[in-house]
């Protein structure tokens, strides 16, 4: 996939600064450039080091810092976020890499028992500094242990926050923010975006937790989204606005905390909001969303919210079937036109 | 198997390979088997070349030896648990060639009719409890059928693969504990092919001999040549005979190599191309049909029928793959609950 972003970052600095990058890249430099800025920056997870990460993310990285800093582990996931864990409370600010989502099912206790609330337990005496960087979604025909979409799961657990990066540039300063943030940060890549394209700025340049972008406005909808259904969303905005309808999309980037201001100030002035997300419908990040919105923007609504998402089924390997289990453009057409009048 | 006491007598050592015999029909079948699976493996690799197996595969060639030794000491109604890199095992617990292919593809008529593919895939009529996408996934699975074979009174056993890469994942060291403890019939067999993706086994751990392990459960243990099919079968029937005894668990250790890379994209930067030449000379097929004419088992006429036999069945199991109808859509939401 290589769909060209070409909107213009709103907080860093002049154009000339800015190359096209993939997303990888993005993710890439955000990791070198940090490493070299913070000497308690450190990577690790398997096939990080020599191998350059099961999809080429931290490649070049060990030639660079070498293995002390970019460290290659045995498969081990709840030793990795739990070493992880230990290593940020005492001075480190580790990156670790779960090489899926799936298999953040192992690191469960470490992530949700120990990291989320370590802080609050202790009285606000400790902080964790640790980002895990994992990578979901579907789209390669890997099945049912290659292909979820998990975020809910993490959303519902006090103490950490959730990213999820749908361009190259938001990928670069939501990591570097990430890593800096006292916080324990689960940022979700998505393997399908690996290979897209957008302009990355050079310099060193963050972009805040917690806060959505509207990455094109209109006024007709808000299409609330994030991670690569924020790229089928684009699209299928480009064919209704040959109809004549205008519609706002709102990339959420950040699930936890949510930017709820933004989402509200959206339907107030659209009146009616899909949300479209990849994870399972049942208990999906959606059902979060579209009760925030219940809650603080049912007035300006002239319709009932609509969510477009994932069916509730393991990922089917067969490539119809997958094709079927996630959103599509013509599905997420098919959900705006419900909402319209 | 060597006891971790070391008082016992090692088994499974007993190579070199001259000295283990079979029948000339059990040759023919694991010769057969081997090439089967080779053959499928490649004909999966140039499926993926050309696009046309979409996804990741795990390849097993190289390995054949132990998946084809192993199910060689089993009966048929004997359960195995797989892996990530499963369609050996597949292969040789008895699955259709033509059905196991077509699932890779995600067609309709593939074992598990398309919703599984490569990474789960299992026909499970013949006792195989499923391939994994979760390395070490099948531990619990595995000791969980070696419990339930207990309380019911069953006289089999399970054969639990998994890979010297698993072995560092903490469900592995659980399962074991459980399973010395209450005596389950079960078969710890570790597939190291030195490996675990791109991280060789002595950078993950510190341990050289891995059948060690075994000492914290007070289990027997023994090392034994994967690339020596009738090497593999005595030493898993050494193991099967200790489970089917009532004696409980042992671990098993089967050295061997993966030909090709992780994944099709894997540049095998972390090991030697003199490292795979040195294995690929060592490799299954071909010393176990030097061994067979060497002792005149079989003759270099009935291992070229073999060949020729083994190519034409993966050539049709590739055509009934590729000519068979994809699911159909309703299909998406069917069995996902009993
Ligand atoms: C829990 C988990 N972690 C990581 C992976 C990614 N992965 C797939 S295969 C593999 C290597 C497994 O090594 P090993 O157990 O030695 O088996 P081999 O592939 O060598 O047969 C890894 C890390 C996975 N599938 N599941
Ligand atoms: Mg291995």
């Amino acid at each position: 996939m290589t769909t060209e972003q070409t909107k213009t970052p709103v907080n860093t600095s002049t154009d000339q600064d800015q190359r096209v990058l993939t997303y990888s890249q993005a993710i890439n430099e955000a990791l070198d450039q940090e490493m070299a800025r913070d000497e308690s920056v450190f990577v690790m997870g398997e096939d990080v080091a020599i191998y350059g990460g099961a999809y080429g993310v931290t490649r070049g990285l060990l030639d660079k810092y070498g293995e002390e800093r970019i460290r290659d582990t045995g498969i081990s996931e709840a030793a990795i976020v739990g070493a992880g864990i230990g290593a940020a409370i005492t001075g480190m600010r580790p990156v670790v890499e779960i090489m899926y989502v799936d298999f953040m099912s192992l690191v469960m206790d470490q992530l949700c028992n120990q990291a989320a609330k370590l802080r609050y337990m202790f009285g606000g005496k400790t902080k964790v500094p640790l980002t895990i960087r994992t990578e979901g979604g579907a789209g390669r025909t890997l099945g049912a242990h290659h292909s979820q979409s998990l975020e809910s799961w993490f959303m519902h657990i006090p103490g950490i926050k959730v990213v999820m990066p749908a361009t190259p540039y938001d990928a670069k300063g939501l990591l570097l923010s990430s890593i800096r943030d006292d916080n324990t940060v689960v940022y979700i890549e998505h393997k399908m975006l690996y290979n897209s394209k957008g302009l990355v700025p050079e310099d060193d340049y963050t972009i805040p937790i917690g806060k959505a972008d509207v990455k094109r406005p209109g006024k007709d909808v808000t299409v609330l989204s994030y991670s690569r259904q924020l790229l089928f969303c684009q699209e299928a905005a480009e064919e209704l606005a040959g109809e004549g309808i205008d519609v706002e999309i709102v990339d959420l980037r950040t699930l936890l905390p949510l930017d709820v201001e933004t989402i509200v100030e959206s339907i107030r002035k659209t009146s009616r909001a899909v949300i479209v997300e990849e994870d399972t419908i049942t208990g999906g990040a959606g059902a979060e969303i579209g009760m925030r919105i219940m809650e603080e923007a049912f007035d300006y609504l002239d319709a009932p919210v609509k969510r477009v998402a994932g069916a509730d089924v393991p990922m089917p390997k067969s490539p119809v079937l997958e094709a079927l289990a996630i959103p599509s453009k013509e599905s997420i057409i098919e959900g705006i036109r419900e909402v319209l009048p | 198997m060597t006891k971790s006491s070391k008082k016992d007598q090692p088994a499974g050592t007993k190579s070199p390979e001259s000295e283990l015999t079979c029948s000339k029909e059990q040759a023919q079948h694991y010769l057969r088997q081997m090439m089967h699976i080779r053959k499928f493996e490649d004909g999966m690799m140039d499926l993926m070349t050309k696009n046309i197996a979409q996804g990741g595969s795990h390849l097993y060639a190289g390995e054949e030896a132990v998946a084809v030794g192993a199910m060689a000491a089993l009966q048929p109604d004997d359960y195995i648990a797989s892996t990530h890199r499963g369609h050996g095992h597949c292969i040789a617990k008895g699955g259709k060639l033509n059905e196991l292919m077509a699932e890779i593809l995600g067609k309709a008529t593939g074992c598990c009719r398309g919703k599984g593919g490569s990474l789960h895939l299992a026909d499970v009529s013949t006792g195989n409890l499923g391939a994994n996408g979760v390395v070490a996934g099948g531990l619990g699975i595995a000791t969980g059928a070696g419990l339930s074979i207990k309380m019911r009174g069953d006289d089999k056993v399970v054969i639990c693969f998994f890979g010297d890469g698993a072995m560092n994942e903490g469900i592995v060291h659980e399962c074991m504990n459980m399973a010395a403890k209450w005596t389950l019939p079960v078969i710890y067999l570790v597939e190291n092919n030195l490996y675990g993706m791109s991280v060789a086994i002595a950078r993950s751990s510190r341990l050289e001999d891995h059948a060690k392990r075994a000492i914290a459960y007070d289990m027997p243990s023994s090392t034994v040549d994967g690339q020596d099919v009738l090497a593999v079968r005595d030493a898993t029937a050494t193991c099967v005979e200790h489970a089917r005894s009532g004696k409980g668990p042992s671990l098993l250790i089967a050295n061997t190599y993966r030909y090709y890379g992780h994944s099709r994209s894997d540049p095998r930067a972390y090991r030697t191309r003199e490292e795979e030449a040195y294995w690929k000379d060592r490799d299954p097929i071909k010393l176990f049909s030097a061994h067979c004419t060497d002792i005149g088992l079989l003759s270099e006429k009935e291992i070229q029928a073999l060949d020729a036999g083994t190519t034409e069945d993966i050539e049709q199991a590739i055509r009934f793959a590729i000519d068979s109808p994809l699911p159909d859509p309703s299909e998406l939401c069917t069995d996902v609950y009993a």
